[in-house]
């Protein structure tokens, strides 16, 4: 179906013509323009993951070109680089090509502290697009396989971590390795076959560098790429989820078409993503290999600590109990297998399975795109709050030796701490921000119902004092409003419903005309300008009002 | 209704298309097509795809004082990331040649320590600039449409007639019926299956052959030597002190868990020294030595406080008295840190009796047994 050239419509300009040359071969018309039409809501919670996703691309990047220069060896080399006070010493072919990655390659210093930046903000923006998904149920039907893929996502850039961690085999990262080992070596029945399939023998062996660095390069990011590749071919098949609000329903998407204004935004986006994460890998210093030293299994730093995504762990490992379970037979099941291997299992697993749990404690198995606010489901949102501050505590117990060297609090009393509040304070931030949830919905059903408050104090007549209300829409007999709760947010302010004139634009001077603005609320019907022009007699909306007439919306102007 | 409804398959059952659905080729002949807009043909395709533009909030007028300002916003944040970037360049390349040499010295020089935070600061302004430019391209600039994306859910009429291909599939290849064939098929699957699995068992060692976990290199005799290969004679040490020893053995002071403690008593230490069961005659005068492999999860134990005669393990903060056998007092380690047998042979160095008559480092699953 060649285009003739004398059709009407057909391309008279050089890149049109490129352009139907192209999908005389490929047709590609029709899809890419289902794509630059393809409809994304505006928000800005929606750009947490997408900010995972270019973190990703700087690792990817970042970390191909580390290879260059990375040599994952175990053999004893005497490095003789540029970083004098090291020269001469024995250690690892891995911790010398570190070294000289960071101080024999020109800029390489600036890659490697860029991926370690990008790494640490990966994980970081993956929590918090997790919770943002949590808290407003957009895991909800028909989104729970998207969700079980971003949880094993999650566990999987933890896996990044902890193996590229291990790495440079400095001092810092071989203790790292000398727990995972012990970590291994806790589990029931298999955990010394485990230890020695992975490390190939007894600690630390010879291959445990190179076998962690094939997983780190190969197997965790060709994993991570496909399941990337299909959380987003799900996210576009289902489209995306969106907060409730005029105009919005289960069935529709509203927002910015893909082409130009979603790509130019999530485009821009990215480049800062990248901007903040270079400034980052030049001007903040972290993890200096070269004042670690090489591994030395006699040797440890005070303070040593993991990554923050793995502190959670070092936490509950430090102020889990020292109970050893002796069986029978002499078996043990070592005290270091709960707080590691069970915790963090448990914990994903519940993660994990969080849609199916509340599918089948709720029996809500209809389809939403529609999200909620955090206060509407007060009891998936205590529930989520619990979790954080277990989770937060437990990373605070993993800094408990720097807590108590700073504020100079006892080290036994800072792991009774971390004990007795990891099982406190969970329910009680559950009873708190249940409390809060409720007092939230109560106050967004008052302004329904009564109006907002103005903060005007009128006096009538006989004397009574009167706190002026704003009611939202058309009122009953008694003042009472009228509208329904719809799962959005209520405006709780003159402001938001247009009490105050809209500023005028410019920031040093003036750009617009002051009075032009004025006429245009006016003719907008917007704000104070506007209710200027037509006065009508609403009430206070207090119930013991009975419909007694006020001035809502002016409150300024007195009207008797 | 378009031809295009009428072609089984192009709507699905209950999933009717809305009004707004244009038509595909027939519906829209060349000469209709061309005497449309852009706009309307913008607009045409929008809907075909299920989208309506709602509303459209203009950009600022073209030559308005508005649009200059915002065109001088993003030209000079463009430009602002171009400098930033070659700046970046400049530092990059130029480190060396016409400006200072880049590399680490031990002097350091101002140049080496302000290199890399340079690199980040360009980059890092060059990407953050180009960003913020394109955001206010188009916050600024580009005109504001709000759009509305019908979502559709699953079709009937694609279930039904999928259901039907699939099944009428399985039921012509009579699987169900042919049971030789199911049965020969999962045995099969079974083979291959375990067949591409059976090369991992390459990776698999036995970790209770030869007793790997539960050795060292220390035996009788092996001298107590320093970091440095010296060996150490009872007088070295002054009394409260400590001292990490290896075997004498080639490579000893890289062993994994052959580091040991070697502790010299004060003499309360001495009056108060409760050893473990058995192992009252470990310890030579006021010498004891203990595993530096802490038994929770295996870092070295390093930090002594002699007035308490606590060690505690900065890993996971375990403590352990030395006077009570290296018991743990708290923390999360549950075993005493093993000690060396110690004596002193003819020359009058320190010499381990044996090795470690139990396991060193963390437990694990059938530690007693070994």
């Amino acid at each position: 179906m060649a285009a003739t050239a004398t059709a009407p419509g057909a391309p008279t300009s050089r890149l049109g013509k490129a352009a139907t040359e192209l999908d005389d071969r490929l047709i590609v018309a029709g899809p890419v323009r289902r794509t630059l039409n393809k409809v994304f809501p505006d928000h800005w919670s929606f750009l947490l993951g997408e900010i995972a996703l270019y973190c990703f691309i700087i690792l990817l990047l970042s970390g191909t070109y580390l290879t260059f220069f990375f040599d994952a060896t175990m053999i004893e080399v005497q490095y003789d680089g540029q970083y004098d006070p090291l020269r001469g010493t024995e250690m690892s072919g891995a911790y010398a090509s570190a070294l000289d990655l960071s101080f024999d390659v020109r800029g390489g210093l600036f890659m490697r502290q860029l991926h370690h930046w990008a790494a640490l903000l990966f994980v970081a923006s993956i929590v918090v697009h997790l919770l943002r998904i949590f808290f407003t149920g957009a895991f909800r039907r028909p989104r729970e396989s998207n969700w079980l893929i971003g949880v094993v996502m999650l566990v999987l850039s933890l896996l990044m971590g902890v193996t590229g961690y291990s790495l440079p085999d400095d001092l810092l990262s071989g203790t790292g390795l000398r727990i995972i080992s012990a970590i291994l070596l806790s589990i029931p029945v298999i955990g010394t076959w485990a230890h020695f399939a992975i490390f190939n023998g007894d600690y630390v062996g010879e291959q445990i560098i190179g076998r962690f660095y094939i997983a780190h390069v190969l197997i965790f990011p060709a994993i991570l790429l496909a399941l990337i590749a299909v959380h987003l071919l799900i996210l576009v098949k289902q489209k995306h989820t969106q907060f409730p609000g005029p105009g919005r329903t289960e069935h529709n998407v509203v927002g910015n078409r893909l082409f130009p204004t979603f790509a130019g935004k999530a485009t821009g986006l990215m480049l800062v993503v990248f901007g903040v994460c270079t400034a980052l890998a030049g001007l903040v210093q972290i993890n200096p290999v070269w004042l670690w030293g090489p591994y030395n299994p006699a040797q440890v730093s005070a303070a040593s600590q993991p990554d923050w995504y793995i502190g959670f762990l070092d936490g509950s490992t430090r102020i889990f109990p020292a109970w050893d379970i002796n069986l029978p037979g002499d078996y043990t099941i070592p005290a270091l297998f709960w707080p590691t291997v069970v915790v963090a299992g448990t914990m994903f697993t519940v993660l994990a399975l969080y849609p199916m749990i509340e599918r089948k404690v709720t029996k809500d198995t209809a389809s939403h795109h529609l999200l909620q606010r955090p206060r509407d489901v007060p009891v998936r949102t205590s529930l989520g709050m619990m979790g954080l501050t277990f989770y937060f505590w437990l990373m605070v117990a993993g800094g408990n030796d720097v807590i108590a060297d700073k504020f100079d609090i006892s080290l036994n009393a800072m792991t009774w701490i971390g004990r007795i509040g990891v099982i406190v304070l969970p329910p009680i931030v559950y009873t708190i921000t249940y409390r809060i949830c409720l007092g939230l919905q109560q106050h967004d059903r008052e302004v329904l119902e009564h109006g907002i408050e103005t903060g005007v104090i009128r006096r009538l007549p006989h004397g009574e004092f009167i706190e002026v209300h704003q009611p939202l829409g058309p009122v009953d007999e008694h003042g009472h409003g009228q509208l329904a709760y719809g799962g959005a947010p209520v405006p709780k302010r003159m402001n938001h419903v247009g009490g105050a004139r809209r500023a005028i634009r410019g920031f040093f001077s003036p750009i617009e005309q002051p009075s032009a603005v004025e006429l245009e609320q006016r003719g907008e019907g917007r704000g104070l300008a506007a209710g200027e022009a037509s006065r009508e007699l609403t009430t206070s909306g207090r119930p013991s009002d009975g419909g007694r007439p006020s001035d809502g919306g002016r409150p300024q102007d007195a009207r008797d | 209704m378009t031809t295009h409804d009428t072609r089984p398959g192009s709507a699905g059952g209950a999933d009717t298309p809305g009004p707004l659905h244009g038509g595909p080729d027939e519906d829209y002949t060349p000469e209709q097509l061309a005497a449309m807009s852009r706009e309307e043909l913008d607009i045409l395709g929008a809907r075909y795809d299920g989208v309506e533009i709602l509303h459209v909030d203009p950009g600022p007028e073209p030559g308005s004082r508005m649009e200059k300002r915002a065109v001088r916003q993003v030209g000079w944040t463009f430009a602002a990331a171009g400098i930033s970037a070659f700046l970046f360049l400049v530092v990059y390349v130029g480190s060396g040649w016409f400006l200072p040499e880049w590399a680490w010295a031990r002097e350091g020089t101002t140049w080496s320590a302000l290199f890399t935070p340079l690199l980040g600061l360009f980059m890092g302004l060059a990407f953050a600039l180009a960003g913020i430019g394109l955001v206010l391209y188009t916050k600024k600039l580009l005109p504001h449409e709000t759009a509305v994306q019908d979502k559709h859910d699953g079709s009937h009429f694609d279930r039904v007639t999928t259901g039907a291909t699939l099944v009428g599939g399985l039921h012509n290849s009579g699987l169900a019926r042919r049971k030789l064939l199911t049965r020969s098929l999962g045995f099969m699957g079974a083979g291959v299956g375990l067949m591409l699995l059976a090369p991992l068992g390459g990776l698999i060692k036995n970790p209770n052959k030869g007793n790997p976990l539960g050795r060292t290199s220390w035996a009788e005799g092996v001298r107590l030597v320093r970091d440095d290969g010296t060996p150490i004679r009872p007088g070295d040490q002054q009394p409260g002190s400590l001292e990490t020893v290896f075997p004498a053995v080639p490579g000893g002071n890289r062993q994994s868990d052959a580091a040991t403690m070697l502790i010299r008593l004060r003499p309360e230490q001495v009056n108060a020294d409760r050893p473990r069961e058995g192992q009252a005659d470990f310890g030579y005068n006021d010498y004891v030595a203990y595993s530096k492999i802490c038994t929770h999860a295996g870092c070295p134990v390093s930090l002594y406080e002699q007035e308490t005669s606590r060690i505690l393990c900065p890993c996971h903060q375990s403590q352990f008295d030395v006077t009570q056998g290296a018991k743990p007092v708290f923390g999360p380690a549950t075993r005493s840190l093993p000690q060396l047998p110690l004596d002193v042979d003819d020359e009058g160095y320190f010499v381990a009796r044996s090795d470690y008559i139990e396991a060193v480092g963390p437990t694990y699953w059938n530690r007693e047994r070994i």
